[in-house]
């Protein structure tokens, strides 16, 4: 039921961590009922030079993670804040019927911590 | 490690089936000679479906499977009741006996769902509490699905008994792990399913004691005497009646390896992997569940990662729109949160080996490592 790059992404992904001298941080869930994703990031000259996620949750949770990872990092800090579900559910070529908010969940947390870095820059 | 999903069909089962779709195919229902092949191949499949059990053939009618046995024991005995409407149920039970009750309840009649204690275990005091002059039915379970606690069935049927109230269980998942005798249980309803025991899929029984007031819930040309209408499935049935003799026939051989098993990849796991527990009854459970959570980890991830690597579990936990939500059965064993979500059932069968257990256990450390590196609840 899963596409072959949700489960790419799923079983490999990329920038799992936390940066520790991290620039901005977004963490959104709660351990009663939910998954659990935290973003952290490093901007240098407004690009999204390092982005770093840590995720407890499902395979839905876990791929969108590491791809809203991937998409943003390397992005200026206006264009990871332009970034949409659908272009997350676009790179990992579709998600399953009923899960197709789910990328909103990780993309949230990016943007939590983009926000969290442009209040401190400011 | 799925066995309590279904099993793959055993050599000898197949081998009893075949003349069925080919030389035997007639219809039980016919008079000519085809057609008493099938009523004799019939027959024979009902005593041995009754003699696995200790009951008697009239006693036996066959159905497409558990489901369709829990509902026939349910809504063919309430509503005739001399109009004792009320059925006491235990909060872990399968779908198929929670939901036949959530339609009772539509219809006008009252349903009592007697909680577990943190094992598992239905609470006998509450149980023998709700019982009321109109109570028609107590309906528990021989042993659970998901974390395989066995219920004090005896002591159940003994307070049913006392108290003048049909009493069903269903064995779907004891029969073939566990002595299942309709007498030493004292039940007067019983549920079985083919397919958790080596049998083709579609097809179970239902064991009904001489006396019980039941009526059909499908109607038809009168087979199975009237309770269960519509030609027999007579290979499946056949099948399922070979299978049931040898999960008798091989339960003690069954259990003590499957109990060896269970016990070793439970004592292996808490061995190598922190931050575990075990959900379910420590020794009142079926010999070849086991059923673990596993702090800071999801059910699903793990399953998944699992699946790559061979291993084929379930998990009580699953996740829609953000939410992670139990299965009806672990919220009712008051785990807590942190655990709740990161459970996996394996449930072992015949042919597993010792070193299935070895692989498992090394493929469980490196999941179970890989999702908690990812996960932000790992040593914080
Ligand atoms: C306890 C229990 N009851 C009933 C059923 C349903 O049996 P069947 O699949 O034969 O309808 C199952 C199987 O999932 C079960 O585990
Ligand atoms: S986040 Fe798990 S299904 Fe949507």
């Amino acid at each position: 039921m899963y596409s072959k790059k949700v489960i790419e992404e799923f079983s490999n992904p990329a920038n799992v961590g936390v940066i520790e001298d991290a620039d901005g941080v977004g963490e959104i869930g709660s351990t009663i009922d939910g998954d659990i994703i935290n973003i952290s990031i490093k901007v240098k000259d407004n690009i999204l030079e390092d982005v770093k996620f840590k995720t407890f949750g499902c395979v839905v949770a876990i791929s969108t993670s590491s791809a809203v990872a991937k998409l943003a990092k390397g992005k200026t800090v206006d264009e990871a804040m332009a970034l949409t579900n659908e272009d997350v559910i676009n790179y990992l070529d579709g998600l399953p019927e009923g899960k197709d908010r789910c990328s909103g969940f990780a993309l949230d947390a990016l943007k939590m911590a983009i926000e969290n870095y442009t209040h401190k820059s400011k | 490690m799925d066995h309590s999903a279904t099993t793959p069909v055993d050599p000898l089962v197949v081998d009893a089936m075949l003349p069925f779709f080919t030389e035997a195919f007639g219809n039980a229902s016919s008079l000519h000679s085809f057609g008493t092949e099938a009523a004799d191949a019939l027959s024979l499949a009902r005593k041995q479906v009754a003699d696995a059990i200790g009951a008697h053939p009239e006693e036996i009618i066959f159905t497409s499977g558990g489901t369709e046995s829990d509902n026939l024991a349910i809504r063919g005995v309430v509503p005739y009741n001399n109009g004792k409407k009320h059925v006491i149920t235990s909060v872990i039970e399968h779908p198929a006996v929670l939901n036949t009750c959530a339609f009772l309840e539509e219809l006008g009649h009252e349903v009592t769902y007697v909680p577990v204690d943190a094992d598992g275990v239905v609470d006998m005091n509450i149980l023998e509490k709700s019982i009321k002059e109109n109570t028609a039915l107590i309906s528990v379970m021989h042993a659970n699905n998901e974390v395989g606690t066995i219920q004090p069935i005896e002591k159940i049927s003994k307070i049913a008994k006392e108290n003048n109230i049909y009493f069903h269980t269903d064995a779907v998942q004891s029969v073939g792990k566990i002595p299942v005798n309709v007498d030493d249980l004292g039940v007067d309803m019983l549920s079985i399913s083919s397919h958790k025991i080596h049998g083709p899929k579609g097809v179970g029984a239902l064991y009904v004691r001489k006396g019980t007031n039941i009526s059909p819930i499908v109607f038809g040309g009168n087979h199975e005497k009237g309770m269960r209408s519509g030609t027999e499935n007579v290979s499946g049935i056949v099948g399922f009646a070979k299978a049931m003799e040898l999960a008798v026939k091989l339960l003690d051989a069954d259990s003590i390896h499957m109990t060896r098993m269970r016990d070793s990849l439970i004592s292996r796991v808490f061995d190598t992997i922190s931050d575990v527990r075990l959900n379910g009854h420590p020794s009142r459970r079926l010999p070849n569940n086991v059923n673990m959570s596993f702090k800071y980890v999801e059910g699903e991830s793990m399953l998944m990662l699992l699946d790559m690597q061979g291993v084929a579990v379930s998990t009580g936990s699953a996740c829609s729109s953000k939410s992670l939500k139990a299965s009806h059965v672990l919220s009712a064993l008051e785990i807590e949160d942190e655990f709740i979500h990161g459970s996996l059932r394996m449930s072992l069968g015949r042919e597993n080996t010792m070193d299935d257990i070895d692989y498992v256990v090394d493929a469980l450390q490196e999941t179970i490592a890989k999702l908690r590196a990812m996960s932000p609840l790992a040593g914080k």
